[in-house]
Order: C-alpha cells, then structure tokens, then sequence
C-alpha cells in the first residue's frame, strides 16, 4: 500500500520520475493511480519524507498466483567493437538449470530481456529452452545501471507475479537482485550451486563460510523466491536451432534523471583479442612464485603448447606479472576449467573459492603445506623455475 | 562531509568446521575478526578522514561481544561507535539486516556516504550494502576498489566484467568496497586503543532504531536455513616431489593419464 502525507508540499518532483506514469498532482498534492506498482523511485526522490510504502504482511500473502520461472538475461561486451553486446553464457547455465525447475513445477521458462537493441537475443534464448521472452527496449538500457534496471525488473516482476527468478552470481547479477530483493521484500539466495524443488518450494544448495560448509534455503513466505547461482556450475542444454521463444514486448517509460551514478570511463581489458579465462578448458596459472613478469611469460608459452589460456592469482596481479583481466578468484573470475595447472600459488582462500570447481587440478609449489594441495588432485612440491622450461621443452617434441 | 562504515565481526571462516555427526559448526575456539573487506572499507574512510577532516562513524550489529571490531576501528581513528545489539535481531537474514542498519544510520542524521565491505566472509553473499541503500534509497556502487571525494562529487573506481569503471554519484551514496592495495589494513597500538576508550560508543536496541518488529529476526526474514552440511569432500591430493625433470616428467605422466594430452 502506498500513502502520502500531509507532509507533501506539491513539489513535483516524483511525478516525472515515475516509470509508469502513476502519479498525478490533485490540488498541490501527490495522488498515485493504479498504473502504481509500488516500486519505490517516487519514495527516493521524495524531499520531505511524504510517501511511505507499506508491503502486506507476508503471511497474509497470496502466493497461489505467482508462476513462472524467469531468468535474467546478462549481455556483456563483445570487445570485438564498442557497444557490442551479447549474451553471457551464464545466461544459458540459467536456462539450462531452469529448464528442469519449470518443467517440474509444469510453469512456463521466461527470459527476461532488458536492452536498447534486440540483436536476434530472443532467437537465441528460444534455443537454449526459454518459453517466453519478456522484452524491455528502451535507449535509456544500452548499458546496466543499477537505479534503471532494478526499476525495470521490479515493475515486471510485480506485473506479471513469477514464482522464481534466477540471476547470475556475476558482479552484475550480485549488484541488481540484492536491490529487486530489497525493493520486493522478497528472500534471495547468494551463489547457489545447486536448485532443486521441494515440496513445491525451491531448494537453494550454497556454500559458505568460505566454502567450508553447505547451506540449503528456502523461501517460503515471499515470490518470487530469487537466486543467483554461480557461473560455471550449471550444465547449459544444447541449443536447438528453430525452437523460438513467443516474445512479450514491455514498455517502460524510463527517464535519465534516475541513473544516479554515471560512468565517467570504462576500461576493459581485452589483451589482444580478449582472454577469456572463464570458458577455458585448460588453464595455466601463476603466483607469486613465479617471481617477475619475465618468469610469467613462460606460463603463457607453456598455455599455448596445451591449447589453453593463462590465469594468475592476486598476488600475481598485484605484483604487475599479468594483466587483472587474467585474475583467478573471488574480486577476479571464478573458472572450472577442465584442467587447472598452477605454479607458485599457495592457494589464499579467496584464490581457491574461484578454482576449486576445476576438474582436474594439479599443483605445483615449493611449499608441501601449501593450502593449495587440499584441493588439488595431483601435487607436485618443486621449484616451478625449474619444472616450467622442462616441460615447455618436452611439449615442444 | 559524514562517512558511516558498516562493520561486521565474523569468525576467521578458514578455521571454521563442521561436526559430520550433529551437522552443527563447531565455532569454540575459532578466532573472531573484523570482517577483512570492511577493514578495507574503514580504512578507505580513514583515509578520506585524513585528506579532508570527514567524521566517522561505525556501525555494526551482532552480540555484545562485537564491541570489539567497533572499538578496533574507534582506534584506528573512527570518531564514534554505534553497535546494534538486541535479541530481537537474532536470526536476521540479509533483508532484515539491512532493514536494521538503514534504521540506525537513518538515526544518525545527515549522511553523505556510506561505505561497507563487499561482503562478509561467514555469509559471502554481498546482499547487505545493496538492500541499505535500497532502504535509505540511496544510489549504490558496488564491487569498488577506490574512492575519492571531489568537492559535492563522489568518485569511485568499480570493477566490472573483465575491467573496471570510474564512475561519479552525488552524496549521500553507498559503495561497498573490495579488497585492494590502496588500503592496507592496519592494526592499533595500545596507547590508541586505550585513547579510544573515551570516544563515544553506544549500543542500541531495535526500539532505539524505531525498528518495527514484524520486520526482523526470522519473523522478518524471508529466508530461511533448511539445513546446513559438509561439503563433500574431496580425495586427499596424490602427492609427489621432484624438480626439474623429475617433477616435468610426473606432470607429463599426469596429463597422459588424464587425456589432455596424447601418448
């Protein structure tokens, strides 16, 4: 329920602001119609404190009307030109694992789309398993900014009343659903590894205490019952070419004064091309150990002969060995490659949460108590200095 | 310009285990500390303390013993302390937390910036700074490795996908920082920790927040632990030593054995 109070003094200020054009002025006051959907931009921008939203009691909640399993479509940079933009795979891990949600709560699989421009991206949601494809264009969304899009998704979200929304656990999708959450009053699940549904409920599967504990959560009380859910982990359906997706277009009526925060440059780091640690298959690592920007060069020479790419850990970044683009770890890129080689890294916890899901991991440090071995698979104690140019020479043969 | 850190005091989580049988933490023992990202975070605060004469304030919640971190961070040089302590907290999930926290620093009046780790290293769920600024209705800038104050314009360095972003926000905004070389965590000397005792400190409770309780502890919050469990474990690493070509030759078997590569 949303009230104004006397406190209001007619100042105009929320009317332009709203997304959806629900606020009209009656007699120097603030009167809110039904196109209201209680998102909240008009409370932000208030100067006196005059609008209050109050949200019903989650008990006293109907939820029998919430259906649908809705994914959030993540569009990254190509790097190939500015303003490129297309799907990041994690989308289509959410899809994949969405999918099996959907079709045991028999609910239709939604994407949900938020762009300037649709470059055929519903062609491509349609053929990796989504029902529907909800789609916001608007020129205000040619780049993510947390005031808009939160204010776009909770609008749909409370229009068309889903009963699970899943996100990528990327540092987009960690910095949108916290605020939809908080927006909706609606419980969220940080970096699940794992959804399942019990007794009609989602059951969220994710660590924590760094990783040193399994945590299952439910949502009972509130819809939609939200995740994100870690890149890397769920296993994406392959696409079939030709099965499409019924598009839904929405409007929004998006006006800038709302982008709050603007971006006065962007740096993305393309290396040549763009590495692109997180889809490889086989990763060649360096820390620390390896001692200076000349050492490290041999890891890339080392990452060729194998077909892989080459990673590094903070220190390593830190340090000016490699390019922060190439960082393995929780503030860098969380990878699980099939095949994660590392020398000279001792394996700091925040280094280990973004590697650990590897499936073959082989270690190579001087140190035999290295906290990097209690997650490899192979461990090798010797001096990366030595073992490096060896290898490169046998690969070589 | 005022500055609230919000800081939270967490057990040193490589150290924390589970019992297998009772499927209970086993937290006796287990070393508390200040959360380390928002020991970046007071210490981004500090620094900004330091350059332009801000005043500081801390804001935590947890049990009375959390004093600790408040005071660790009064003595590194934050002006006051305010610690959220009540049972009526107990078993908040991220929604109500922040509700509480929004309230205290509501409390506090005119700020201007809010700054708090990126996420605490028990949950790692990086949802509290977020859901504050959305309950102050304040713009957020999360995942940011540095900040600067440029007269009424608040500059902040972000990471994002596979770089960063300089972006500029008007106060008040929250930004929850990383870890990052700019701001080496430092610990007190005594004599600064004995100084801190006199700064004010006080400890509120959800009727001092005007916190409504309907929104708090595991009435408020919208999730709930079904279970908690150990990881599966994974097999003890094969372990081998050798350098040069004894440890090239083991890796290169390795991999043969493994198919990455051909005989």
């Amino acid at each position: 329920m949303i009230e104004v109070s006397k406190k209001c003094i007619g100042c105009n200020k929320c009317v332009p602001v709203c997304p959806f054009a629900a606020i009209n002025m009656v007699d120097k006051k603030a009167v809110m119609n039904e196109a209201c959907t209680l998102c909240g931009v008009c409370v932000q921008v208030c100067p006196v404190q005059a609008i209050t939203i109050t949200r019903e009691e989650a008990s006293a909640r109907d939820l029998s009307g919430y259906k649908g399993v809705w994914v959030y479509v993540e569009l990254t940079e190509t790097g190939d030109q500015p303003q490129a933009r297309k799907i990041k795979q994690v989308t289509f891990e959410l899809l994949g694992a969405g999918r099996k949600l959907a079709d045991e709560l028999g609910e239709d699989l939604c994407a949900v789309l938020l762009t300037d421009k649709n470059h055929n991206y519903d062609k491509e949601l349609g053929a990796y398993g989504a029902d529907k494809v909800y789609m916001v264009e608007h020129d205000e969304l040619f780049e993510y900014n947390t005031d808009i899009f939160s204010t776009v998704i909770v609008s749909l979200v409370t229009r068309h009343t889903p009963s699970v929304m899943l996100y990528g656990a990327t540092i987009q999708g960690r910095d949108l659903a916290p605020r939809v959450a908080s927006t909706l009053y609606v419980g969220l699940t940080a970096d699940c590894t794992a959804l399942a549904i019990k007794d009609g409920l989602l059951l969220q599967s994710r660590p924590a205490f760094g990783g040193n504990i399994m945590a299952d959560i439910l949502a009972p009380k509130s819809r939609p019952q939200m995740s994100t859910v870690r890149p890397n982990v769920m296993k994406m359906n392959e696409p079939v070419h030709g099965r499409t997706a019924l598009v839904v277009r929405e409007s929004a009526k998006l006006d800038k004064s709302l982008r709050r925060v603007k971006v006065l440059e962007r740096r993305i780091s393309h290396d040549g091309g763009g590495v692109k640690i997180e889809n490889a298959h086989i990763i060649v690592s360096g820390g620390r150990g390896m001692k200076s920007r000349e050492k490290f060069r041999q890891l890339e020479e080392l990452s060729k002969l194998l077909g892989g790419v080459v990673g590094a850990s903070r220190a390593a970044v830190d340090l000016g060995f490699k390019e922060k683009a190439h960082q393995v770890g929780q503030s860098g890129t969380t990878v699980s490659p099939k095949l994660y080689l590392s020398f000279g890294i001792s394996g700091a916890v925040q280094h280990i949460v973004g590697m650990k899901a590897s499936d073959v991991i082989i270690a190579v440090n001087k140190d035999a108590s290295a906290p990097i071995f209690n997650v490899a698979k192979y461990g090798i104690v010797g001096d990366a200095h030595e073992i490096v140019p060896k290898l490169i020479e046998a690969l070589k043969k | 310009m005022n500055i609230v850190v919000c800081v939270k005091q967490v057990p040193d989580s490589t150290e924390v285990k589970i019992n297998p049988e009772t499927g209970h933490l086993i937290r006796a023992g287990v070393p508390s500390i200040i959360n380390p990202y928002d020991h970046f975070a007071l210490q981004a605060a500090l620094e900004l303390k330091k350059k332009h004469d801000f005043k500081v304030t801390l804001v935590s919640m947890g049990p009375p013993q959390a004093k600790s971190v408040v005071q660790l961070g009064m003595a590194l040089g934050a002006d006051e302390g305010i610690l959220l302590s009540d049972m009526a907290f107990a078993g908040s999930d991220t929604w109500s937390t922040s509700y509480a926290l929004a309230r205290a620093i509501r409390k506090l009046g005119k700020i201007d910036l809010v700054l708090a780790g990126m996420q605490a290293i028990d949950g790692d769920t990086a949802q509290t700074g977020p859901g504050v600024a959305q309950q102050l209705g304040m713009p957020q800038v999360t995942f940011c490795e540095h900040v600067d104050v440029d007269g009424r314009r608040i500059i902040a360095r972000k990471l994002i996908d596979g770089g960063y972003e300089i972006v500029e926000a008007r106060p008040p905004v929250l930004l929850t920082m990383i870890m990052h070389k700019d701001y080496v965590p430092r610990y007190p000397s005594f004599l600064a920790v004995n100084a801190s005792l006199k700064k004010p400190f006080h400890v509120w409770s959800a009727a001092d927040i005007g916190a409504e309780p309907q929104f708090l502890g595991l009435k408020g919050s919208p999730t709930q632990v079904d279970k908690i469990y150990p990881p599966p474990q994974r097999e003890k690493a094969a372990m081998f030593t050798g350098s040069g070509q004894e440890g090239m030759a083991k890796i290169l078997q390795i991999m043969k054995a493994e198919h990455f590569i051909e005989e």
